[in-house]
């Protein structure tokens, strides 16, 4: 047991440090760790950088162009980039659709959408949610009826995605949808990869609390897909589907970003008065900040051992990635709760252009406005983090259940 | 101890329900907030009609001599509607304000018009740097003339943007002052902003403001102590407005336990969201006594036990507000994320109220100093 980073981890840490200071445009990171909105450009920008790099994909293996980085190695980069401003590198297509298709997909659709996700061409969204199954995801109704024809086998599919995050620059949706109504809900799913550009499909904006257009309603009206674009076997396709969640549950610890975070939090309890004095010294506040941070020390050995453990036996995160989607998600909220806290009443102001990149900031409010005006919607829109990506509630019913057996 | 209402308390209470069902419901409220003033001039006149801007003034000056009590149950419907207009600034602070510490001029001339509906105020009060400390202000009043100079700066005035006056706090030779001057006059700068849960505010600048000797409130450095009750009862009124939204969202949540399905059952079903739905019943029903606590004690002549008692109330239904409204936006899954339901609106009025004048830890430490006194 040695929780040190070796030498030959520190140097590698070193040497992303280097990279992230002559690469890193600051055009990005000054809007990443200022809070701003994130341009579609910044992300696929960003991506192409580290593909030049031969870093766009560190948790691929390197037959498929990735790193093939151990977990220890994934931590330091995570962390440094974060910690530097680097945009996240979104994970619909690295971490969730990119496994599946490695580990289910054919040759053909492996060297026709891998080197395109890792190079930053394609924009991926997840099409898995319905108005009426979020939880209860295999219940889902979106038809796919395969049709043969002259022209080329397809499917038609019909039905509404919702919740699709970022769908409105995708390039590809990949979908669970419905191919047999026979059996066990789970048996009748399959997994297609779908072009978004294909007539009958329209993208209807969602508006989130912050007043953010972050999510969006995807409507599929007999939209042709060629039978090219399944994914491994027709109603095989939970299968696969519960493989990806295991993946998207361990980028959701998200240690880089809310150490990222609680530094913020703490340059602003500094800059912060009470009573006349820094708001750090009072110690009821203090506590707050040390009490997260205690959560946060804990994750990121939790998180640490969590993966290692899965490298180890070369197997997709388990039933533990619960924990770390359940806490994880649980300290942003902290983070972004406590952050609004520190401002008082001076978070209260709403303004309008405050999360553009160029805005001036305000000379009337200058005493607060520049860091303050993006914190408190932070706080109400991360309040997704419970709900998505299974809610918390639904990962303590797979605790119980996968873990415990109750 | 008797916990009812009267007759009449009932049957105002049902005018404002009725009203809020009828003429400000969620859709038309959602507009109202991106309209120009963000808030309904009708509203305020049907506000005057029904009395609940005379409620808190003597008969003398067109008012209805209501209590505190009266102004907690006007505040729980209006957070059940999700109200907009000011009328914590008007009605509370500055009506609070001159009832408390105005001449008889000043009342003759102020009072019934905040009673009609004909005049609107903020209170300029709290500034950058200042956070939630009542005494530090740095606005300063030079004796200029037979009157004063006024020159400082004021962070987010709740209903700035719509006062026609604004009462302003400036620190003269001998301590705080309180005065009263037109929004518009020379030298005064607004700098007017939508606050996130979609009501307005401003920061003003005050710069070689003259106001005449007429325009002070009270007397000249005697300030602070009507400014701290006209808080307290500020915050008594927000605790209240707490409550009724924590009411509305407990009941919209039960709703949706009911009727959204998942697994083939309503998720009412499932253990741990009844759990979760019963605290918070709890925390609301707790937060209600510490609501009708504060409603009682702060018209309190005890200036210590109004506000330790005010602290306590906003402090407690700070915290159950937080709970109540952070589980309403779990229990509704994406739905309550979104801006196109009530849910996501009330859980972002829930918590400015938490950060307007004073959040829970502000107060839990006011109130645990008290400890040290006992
Ligand atoms: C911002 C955001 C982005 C998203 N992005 C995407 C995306 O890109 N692609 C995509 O496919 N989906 C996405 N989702 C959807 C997300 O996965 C769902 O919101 C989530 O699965 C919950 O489903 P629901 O919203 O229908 O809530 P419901 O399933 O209706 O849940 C409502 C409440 O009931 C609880 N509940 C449900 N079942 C149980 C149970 N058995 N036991 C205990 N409690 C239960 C839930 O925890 C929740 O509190 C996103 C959601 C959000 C909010
Ligand atoms: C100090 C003491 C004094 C007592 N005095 C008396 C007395 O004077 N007269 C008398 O008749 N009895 C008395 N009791 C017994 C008491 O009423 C029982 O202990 C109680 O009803 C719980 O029953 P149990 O101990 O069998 O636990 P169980 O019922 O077996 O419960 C075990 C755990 O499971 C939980 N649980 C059980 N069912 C559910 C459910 N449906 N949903 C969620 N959780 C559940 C419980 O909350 C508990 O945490 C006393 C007990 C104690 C400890």
């Amino acid at each position: 047991m040695d929780l040190n980073f070796t030498a030959a981890e520190q140097s590698f840490r070193e040497e992303v440090r280097n990279f992230l200071r002559a690469k890193l445009p600051a055009d990005i990171s000054r809007k990443v760790l200022g809070g701003k909105r994130l341009e579609k450009d910044d992300f696929v920008r960003w991506q192409q950088i580290l593909h030049a790099q031969g870093w766009g994909a560190t948790g691929w293996p390197v037959a498929f162009g990735g790193t093939g980085w151990n977990a220890v190695q994934q931590h330091i980069f995570d962390e440094e980039c974060a910690d530097a401003g680097a945009p996240l590198q979104l994970p619909f297509g690295l971490k969730m659709v990119a496994p599946v298709i490695m580990a289910f997909g054919n040759p053909a659709q492996q060297q026709r959408f891998l080197p395109r996700i890792i190079d930053g061409s394609d924009w991926w969204c997840q099409g898995y949610s319905e108005p009426g199954s979020g939880s209860d995801l295999a219940s889902l109704k979106t038809r796919a009826v395969r049709v043969n024809s002259p022209e080329g086998d397809h499917y038609v599919v019909t039905g509404q995605k919702t919740w699709n995050t970022l769908g409105q620059y995708a390039d590809w949706i990949f979908c669970l949808v419905r191919t047999s109504t026979e059996g066990r809900q789970q048996e009748g799913i399959s997994f297609l990869l779908i072009d978004m550009k294909s007539p009958g499909i329209e993208v209807r904006p969602i508006i989130m609390l912050d007043g953010e257009h972050e999510i969006n309603e995807v409507w599929f009206e007999d939209v042709r897909v060629p039978v090219q674009n399944l994914i491994g076997e027709e109603n095989k396709g939970w299968t696969y589907a519960k493989f990806l969640l295991g993946h998207e549950r361990t980028g959701i610890a998200g240690v880089g970003r809310s150490k990222r975070e609680l530094k913020k939090l703490k340059d602003i309890a500094k800059k912060e008065t009470a009573n006349g004095r820094p708001l750090i010294e009072d110690q009821r506040f203090r506590d707050r900040i040390a009490q997260v941070e205690l959560e946060l020390m804990a994750l990121e050995i939790t998180n640490l051992r969590v993966i290692s453990a899965e490298g180890e036996k070369k197997r997709a995160p388990g039933p533990e990635a619960s924990i770390l989607k359940i806490k994880g998600s649980e300290i942003q909220q902290m983070l972004t709760e406590l952050q609004m806290q520190t401002l008082g009443h001076y978070a209260l102001p709403w303004i309008d252009d405050a999360l553009d990149a160029d805005w001036a900031g305000d000379a009337m409010m200058e005493a607060y406005a520049d860091h303050a005006a993006p914190l408190s919607g932070r706080y109400f829109n991360v309040r997704k983090t419970t709900i998505y990506g299974g809610s918390n509630e639904i990962q303590k019913n797979i605790i119980s259940q996968m873990i415990l057996g109750l | 101890m008797d916990f009812n209402y009267t007759e009449e308390q009932l049957a105002l209470q049902d005018t404002l329900r009725r009203f809020y069902a009828r003429d400000y419901a969620f859709e038309q409220r959602r507009a109202l907030a991106k309209s120009a003033e963000g808030f309904s001039r009708p509203a305020w006149k049907t506000f005057a009609d029904f009395g609940i801007l005379a409620l808190p003034f003597h008969e003398d000056f067109g008012g209805l001599n209501g209590n505190a009590v009266d102004t907690m149950l006007v505040m729980e419907m209006l957070g059940r509607g999700l109200a907009l207009e000011p009328y914590v600034p008007t009605v509370a602070l500055c009506g609070g304000l001159i009832r408390d510490a105005g001449n008889t001029a000043q009342k003759e001339a102020l009072l019934p018009a905040i009673a009609g509906g004909e005049l609107m105020l903020a209170l300029a009060h709290f500034e950058p740097g200042a956070r939630y400390e009542v005494d530090r202000v740095a606005t300063t009043a030079t004796a200029s003339g037979s009157g004063w100079q006024l020159d400082g700066t004021k962070a987010v005035v709740l209903g700035a943007p719509s006062a026609d006056k604004l009462i302003v706090s400036a620190r003269d030779g001998k301590g705080l002052s309180l005065f009263l001057i037109d929004a518009k006059a020379p030298g005064v700068t607004l700098r007017a902003y939508p606050t996130q849960d979609g009501a307005r505010a401003a920061d003003i600048r005050l710069s070689k403001v003259a106001v005449g000797a007429d325009a002070l409130i009270g007397t000249a450095g005697g300030a602070l102590p009507v400014i701290e009750r006209a808080i307290d009862y500020a915050n008594a009124a927000l605790c209240a407005e707490a409550v009724g939204i924590m009411s509305a969202l407990n009941e919209v949540t039960l709703e949706y336990l009911k009727t959204r399905k998942q697994f083939g059952v309503p998720i009412g079903k499932f253990q741990a969201l009844q759990h979760r739905m019963a605290d918070m019943v709890i925390a609301t029903e707790q937060a209600r006594s510490m609501a009708t606590l504060a409603a009682v004690r702060v018209d309190s002549t005890d200036a210590v036990e109004r506000s330790r008692s005010v602290a306590a109330a906003k402090a407690y239904v700070t915290q159950s507000a937080r709970l109540v409204g952070q589980q309403a936006v779990q229990l509704h899954g994406g739905m309550g994320v979104v801006d196109e339901l009530n849910v996501a609106h009330y859980f972002k009025r829930l918590t400015m109220i938490g950060l307007t004048f004073g959040d829970a830890d502000y107060h839990l430490g006011k109130f645990s100093d008290t400890l040290l006194a006992a």
